[in-house]
């Protein structure tokens, strides 16, 4: 007789760090902890957020700054979430118009994706457009809580440029950047893989540098959950993590990289040609037509150690959230932040030992020590 | 009593969102536009200023708008979500219908909470529509398939109208099986066999 499966919902956005929840339903991972996990696919992340608070959802895959906007009361619908463990890690690039990549290649833009060097020349770009006059350049994040936008953010100030002031930023959904930069409603954007090599593939972008360049091994997606559902399903909540942490070693894989891209391009998840997907999988960047790089860790899934959040992970979007004046710093929000990050739940769960030292943020501008 | 408020109801579906317009003018709104385009919707808005947006749940541009009517100098005034923390029950509701309500900052929530509950029974209205069409149409499909079924049993072994429709309810019980799925092998299978 079939055991007994628990049933847990989850809402998603077909990403191709969506790979991990997919994997884990679809792979049996789920099953073998006892659970039935049942992906529904989602529109936007409105609808993540309003469907986690009103209980439509038991669990969601999220951007990384997501559950601590909600515990901070910074968005609608707004309680208190918690982010116990990490989807993946990396898996974003700025890509800009065939038009504003020559302009930067002519200031000397590094054509392998160095952050310093194409910030530089994209610095000089808007200064020179600025003094000819030139209407302001349009980038396009996917949410303004979400790792796109603060990456964006600080490799522009990295390279002197304000975000708010010297640039235009606006909001629109993953699947509709390849199209508003080819159509030139944008000029260059910041979005997760397979988005990006979307604009490489219709040669009318170029990827001038990545997530892994910017902020190495960060936190990209999270599993989201509400305090009040963890608290009340807290040993499901293990089983689910267990589960989710065998299903991104699965997805770690090598040898799965050609079937985990066959499965995300297929019906329900991203629908596109393969092609789309294998990039960021493998690890082999298209950057244009013409320059391939090899990015071994460009987006990364583990589970074990590797998924588990830190506090200083959230801390650092905390930071971004109080320098981009999303929200005031204090202690309180600190102290809350640091909860939402607390490794303590994927710990437990995996019976992981106590991490030895927090590990440091380091960006690419970060002094060496 | 309308009160002169301007709705705007942004939603690619025309059939619904003419059903809500309806809704709204019988409600006695005459200042109702409807947006099906996406593009150009900053601009829209910018020259529409409505006072309360009604925009559904599928729709891609949600997060685009939200950020919009936070920070965008596009908008005239503040427009934020309408969620009262008092009334989670109609927040559940309008996620539920799968619509959702923004509104100009400050209006009383009494001026729209009607039109919020309107549009949420609209739209479950037509969800329950469409999911009858679907199931007539799958019922249809259905019929077709089991009728089609029973033919080929009649002319591969003989037997009658009555004698075949048994015999699939027989094998689809043996097997544990729905008549429809047993009919359904069987019209795959005769055309794969070339019978």
């Amino acid at each position: 007789m079939a055991r007994q499966l628990t049933q847990v919902i989850a809402g998603f956005i077909p990403l191709l760090d969506s790979a991990v929840l997919v994997i884990a339903s679809e792979m049996g991972f789920a099953e073998q902890e006892g659970i039935e996990l049942k992906l529904v696919r989602e529109t936007s992340w409105a609808n993540i957020r309003d469907r986690i608070a009103v209980g439509h959802f038991d669990v969601a895959h999220m951007l990384a700054p997501m559950p601590i906007a909600s515990s901070l009361n910074l968005t609608s619908l707004a309680v208190p979430m918690k982010a116990p463990m990490l989807l993946g890690l990396g898996g974003n690039a700025i890509t800009v118009s065939r038009a504003v990549w020559s302009e930067m290649e002519a200031k000397g833009a590094d054509e392998s994706g160095d952050p310093v060097s194409t910030g530089n020349a994209l610095s000089t770009v808007i200064s020179d457009r600025k003094a000819a006059g030139k209407p302001p350049l349009h980038f396009g994040i996917v949410h303004p809580f979400s790792g796109h936008a603060y990456e964006l953010r600080y490799w522009l100030a990295a390279a002197g440029i304000d975000p708010d002031g010297d640039v235009e930023i606006t909001v629109l959904a993953p699947q509709l950047m390849a199209d508003a930069l080819a159509t030139g409603q944008l000029d260059g954007y910041c979005v997760g893989e397979p988005w990006n090599t979307a604009s490489v593939l219709a040669e009318t972008g170029r990827i001038v540098t990545y997530k892994q360049a910017i902020w190495p091994n960060s936190p990209e997606k999270v599993l989201g959950v509400t305090q009040a559902w963890a608290e009340k399903n807290a040993d499901l909540l293990a089983s689910l993590m267990r589960a989710i942490s065998a299903a991104a070693n699965w997805c770690a894989e090598k040898g799965n990289h050609f079937e985990l891209a066959r499965l995300l391009s297929g019906p329900g998840l991203l629908e596109g040609p393969l092609e789309l997907c294998l990039p960021a999988l493998s690890g082999n960047l298209r950057l244009d037509q013409g320059t391939e790089r090899r990015i071994p860790d460009f987006l990364t899934f583990a589970g074990g150690e590797r998924a588990m959040p830190t506090k200083a992970h959230g801390v650092w979007f905390y930071e971004q959230m109080v320098r981009w004046g999303q929200a005031t710093r204090s202690a309180k929000g600190l102290a809350l932040v640091e909860q939402v990050y607390s490794p303590e739940r994927y710990r437990a769960a995996l019976n992981l030992p106590m991490p030895s030292q927090m590990p440091k943020i380091r960006l690419f501008d970060t002094p060496g020590d | 009593m309308s009160g002169g408020l301007s709705i705007l109801v942004i939603d690619e579906n025309k059939i619904r969102a003419s059903i809500i317009e309806q809704g709204l003018h019988d409600a006695g709104h005459d200042h109702v536009i409807l947006v099906h385009q996406m593009e150009g919707l900053v601009r829209q808005i910018s020259e529409i200023n409505p006072d309360v947006i009604v925009i559904d749940l599928e729709n891609h541009n949600r997060d685009r708008l939200e950020h919009m009517f936070q920070v965008s100098r596009a908008v005239h005034r503040p427009i934020a979500m309408f969620v009262d923390r008092a009334d989670s029950h109609s927040i559940d509701a309008a996620v539920d219908a799968g619509v959702s309500a923004y509104v100009v900052d400050g209006l009383k929530r009494e001026r729209v909470k009607p039109i919020l509950d309107m549009a949420i029974s609209r739209f479950r209205a037509f969800s329950k529509l469409a999911e009858e069409l679907e199931e007539a149409r799958t019922e249809l499909a259905d019929r077709k398939t089991i009728d089609k079924a029973k033919g080929i049993l009649m002319t591969s072994r003989g037997l009658s109208e009555q004698e075949a429709y048994d015999l699939l309810r027989r094998t689809a019980m043996n097997q544990n099986r729905k008549i429809i799925e047993v009919a359904q092998s069987l019209v795959i299978a005769s055309g794969l066999l070339g019978a």
